[in-house]
């Protein structure tokens, strides 16, 4: 079975913030790692490649310091790797980046499944995957919370619904969302990092990709605009409290009675 | 085609440091004294404001665009599991109505399902102007590729200008699928709508994962996709009649196939919800050991309410998925919050700012939760809330009271 893992870098932290005299972002270090949730989709992907065989291979859209994500993907066990870095993809929403992803995949040469994780932590949108999927004109299936088996032609899963669970076979090839926690993903080996030392990550831009119109890509190719950005609304009435430990908890259980909590 | 350009004539090593260090992305690149935009670039147009003048330029290329006036009314989706009806639909055509008075344009529901007539009469107590329904047996079962058909057959009929989702899990899954196929932008996890005379929708959601927020806007698209979490907008009331009407809407059944097959279904068990809950008490990351945890449990247990966490705390296990909130987690609208040592990331305030009572406890004075807080307590958990407990524990002693009981503390 050949699986495609899609993959992010994203900010190691979250302390992004607004200056809110100046309206200039205060960037807090700029140390970045695979999305969280990736490492569900990639783990995934490893327990379906030992039961089953196959090749395991990862993809990622970014500058070209991201190619250190793909390199933590290989530590994990990834056999091969796409970067798709290219300035015109500058600026890209959801839309045009499902779309470039999608264009990228088509470069592998066959897959029988696509796995991406749940969300990620710096855009939490969770729709690149279903967009990708949507382009590539294959069925996907999001929240799966558990795999139960696979054969040549279909996989066999457990997805999350608003009231329920439901169990159900998708035929390959097809896309599929994982919930944090399928499986627990495993560390980097560094054993392996000798052994992957030298392994190639293709770096594609848009020369690379079946369609090289760049309308179709980066800020071109996005539809949506992002008009302003500013710090949360902190236009507010509310009371400050301070004092001695005691007194606050005295006054917390005033105000909480008073408002019939209590 | 809106782009940035780099006038590299006023480029220099200090301009571009200069830029370099402005810009949150990491966007900038300088090679051989060129200065480039890679792919990190998110078009935030920090770097025009304030950068060096004219060292960067927006470049606005007019749209050969679309004719905005044949797009025109909004529609809500129904999210339903076999036709129970879901809350967040009644808050999306809430919303929907507020921004039909604003536009003038009609309320629609679109309904996809098998024998869901019925339902979608009630509907109509909530106030859409016309509720249209896909009733068809291979509709019975949530499957991506004949729901996506059926929402692209409605979309071509009607040409809404607006289509608002709930976030719900088959929501964000159908939502992006129908944005890809008319090739339209999508905003996820909308926290305030509105919409401008040239009929672009407002869209304004926490983004960049920081405490920032954005407003998007759609401009050269149609339809303009939404998707906004349970939870956030307020509601439609039930009016005593009903009014508008149903209509059944036929279409190329070649069109529902699937290469999905469901085997089976299962009742979710029934669990505590946190998002039904009205007192919630929620840990943060001040919280020092899982030991410590049973500060949020006790002091939930006598206040008759849930407890939750914050991302940190379900990162590191202390407590399960399903009672995190925020962005990645559950929004809650409860008639009182207390949190105890959360900084609030607006990814979390996200997910609870519209409770009708905040309390804070937070030891840094300038932590981000007091901006949401109604009662922003400053000083160290581990001073107030053991006290806290015990004096809500006397006054429940000495003053018995039957306002709240939320019996649904495990």
């Amino acid at each position: 079975m050949n699986i495609i893992v899609c993959i992010k870098q994203v900010p190691g932290t979250s302390k992004v913030k607004v200056d809110p005299q100046t309206g200039v972002l205060i960037r807090d270090g700029i140390d970045s790692k695979m999305n969280p949730y990736d490492l569900y989709a990639l783990e995934t992907a490893l327990k379906l490649r030992e039961q089953y065989g196959g090749k395991v291979m990862v993809i990622s859209m970014g500058p070209p310091q991201a190619v250190d994500v793909i390199k933590e993907a290989y530590l994990m066990g990834a056999d091969d790797g796409i970067l798709l870095s290219d300035k015109k993809f500058a600026g890209a929403d959801v839309l045009a980046t499902s779309y470039a992803l999608s264009q990228g995949i088509l470069q592998f040469k066959d897959f029988d499944l696509i796995i991406t994780g749940k969300q990620t932590t710096d855009g939490d949108t969770a729709q690149v995957g279903p967009e990708i999927a949507e382009y590539l004109k294959i069925p996907h299936i999001s929240n799966v919370i558990r795999i139960i088996k696979a054969t040549d032609k279909y996989i066999l899963l457990d997805m999350d619904l608003p009231e329920y669970t439901g169990t159900v076979k998708v035929l390959f090839p097809c896309l599929i969302t994982v919930e944090k926690d399928i499986f627990q993903p495993r560390l980097p080996s560094y054993k392996k990092k000798i052994a992957t030392m030298d392994r190639p990550i293709k770096i594609l831009g848009i020369a690379h990709m079946d369609d090289k119109n760049e309308k179709n890509y980066g800020l071109a190719g996005s539809p949506t605009q992002v008009e302003r950005i500013f710090p949360p609304d902190e236009k507010f009435d509310r009371e400050i409290w301070t004092g001695s430990g005691e007194s606050l908890a005295e006054k917390m259980t005033e105000k909480l009675k008073e408002l019939k909590f209590i | 085609m809106d782009r940035l350009k780099i006038n590299q004539e006023k480029i220099d090593k200090k301009t571009a440091e200069k830029l370099i260090e402005l810009c949150p992305f990491n966007a900038f690149e300088y090679k051989n004294n060129k200065l480039e935009i890679n792919a990190a670039c998110k078009m935030c147009k920090l770097c025009v404001k304030k950068g060096p003048p004219g060292a960067v330029e927006y470049i606005k290329e007019e749209e050969t665009g679309i004719d905005k006036s044949l797009w025109k009314d909004i529609a809500v989706y129904v999210e339903h599991s076999r036709q129970k009806i879901h809350p967040v639909t009644y808050e999306l055509i809430g919303k929907a109505r507020e921004l039909a008075s604003k536009s003038g344009y009609k309320v629609y529901c679109l309904m996809l399902g098998f024998s869901i007539f019925e339902s979608a009469e009630e509907l109509l107590y909530y106030g859409p102007d016309e509720v249209f329904i896909y009733d068809y047996k291979e509709l019975q079962s949530f499957k991506i590729e004949p729901y996506t058909a059926a929402f692209e057959d409605f979309i071509n009929n009607i040409k809404p200008s607006v289509i608002l989702v709930g976030a719900t899990t088959t929501g964000r899954s159908l939502a992006p699928r129908v944005a890809a196929r008319f090739k339209t932008g999508l905003t996820a996890d909308c926290t305030y709508l509105d919409i401008k005379e040239n009929s672009d929708l407002v869209q304004i959601r926490p983004a960049f994962g920081g405490n920032i927020m954005a407003q998007i806007i759609t401009p050269n698209c149609r339809p303009q996709l939404a998707t906004v979490r349970y939870k956030v907008m307020e509601s439609s009331k039930r009016m005593p009649e009903k009014n508008g009407r149903v209509t059944v809407c036929s279409m190329d059944v070649n069109k529902l196939q699937s290469n999905i097959a469901y085997i089976s279904i299962a009742h979710k068990e029934i669990e505590e919800n946190i998002s039904e809950t009205e007192i919630i008490v929620v840990a943060g990351r001040a919280i020092k050991t899982k030991k410590d945890m049973s500060l949020a449990y006790e002091l939930a247990e006598v206040l008759g309410g849930s407890f939750a966490g914050t991302r940190p705390l379900v990162e590191s296990g202390w407590i399960d998925s399903k009672k995190q909130i925020g962005l990645s987690g559950r929004t809650v609208k409860p008639k009182l919050i207390i949190t105890l040592g959360v900084s609030g990331a607006v990814q979390f305030t996200a997910g609870m700012k519209s409770a009708d009572y905040i309390f804070a406890i937070n030891k840094d004075p300038e932590a981000p939760i007091f901006s949401v807080a109604h009662y922003a307590v400053v000083g160290d958990i581990y001073e107030i809330v053991p006290k806290l407990i015990e004096d809500i524990k006397i006054a429940k002693s000495t003053q018995p009271s039957t306002q709240y009981h939320v019996p649904v503390f495990e």
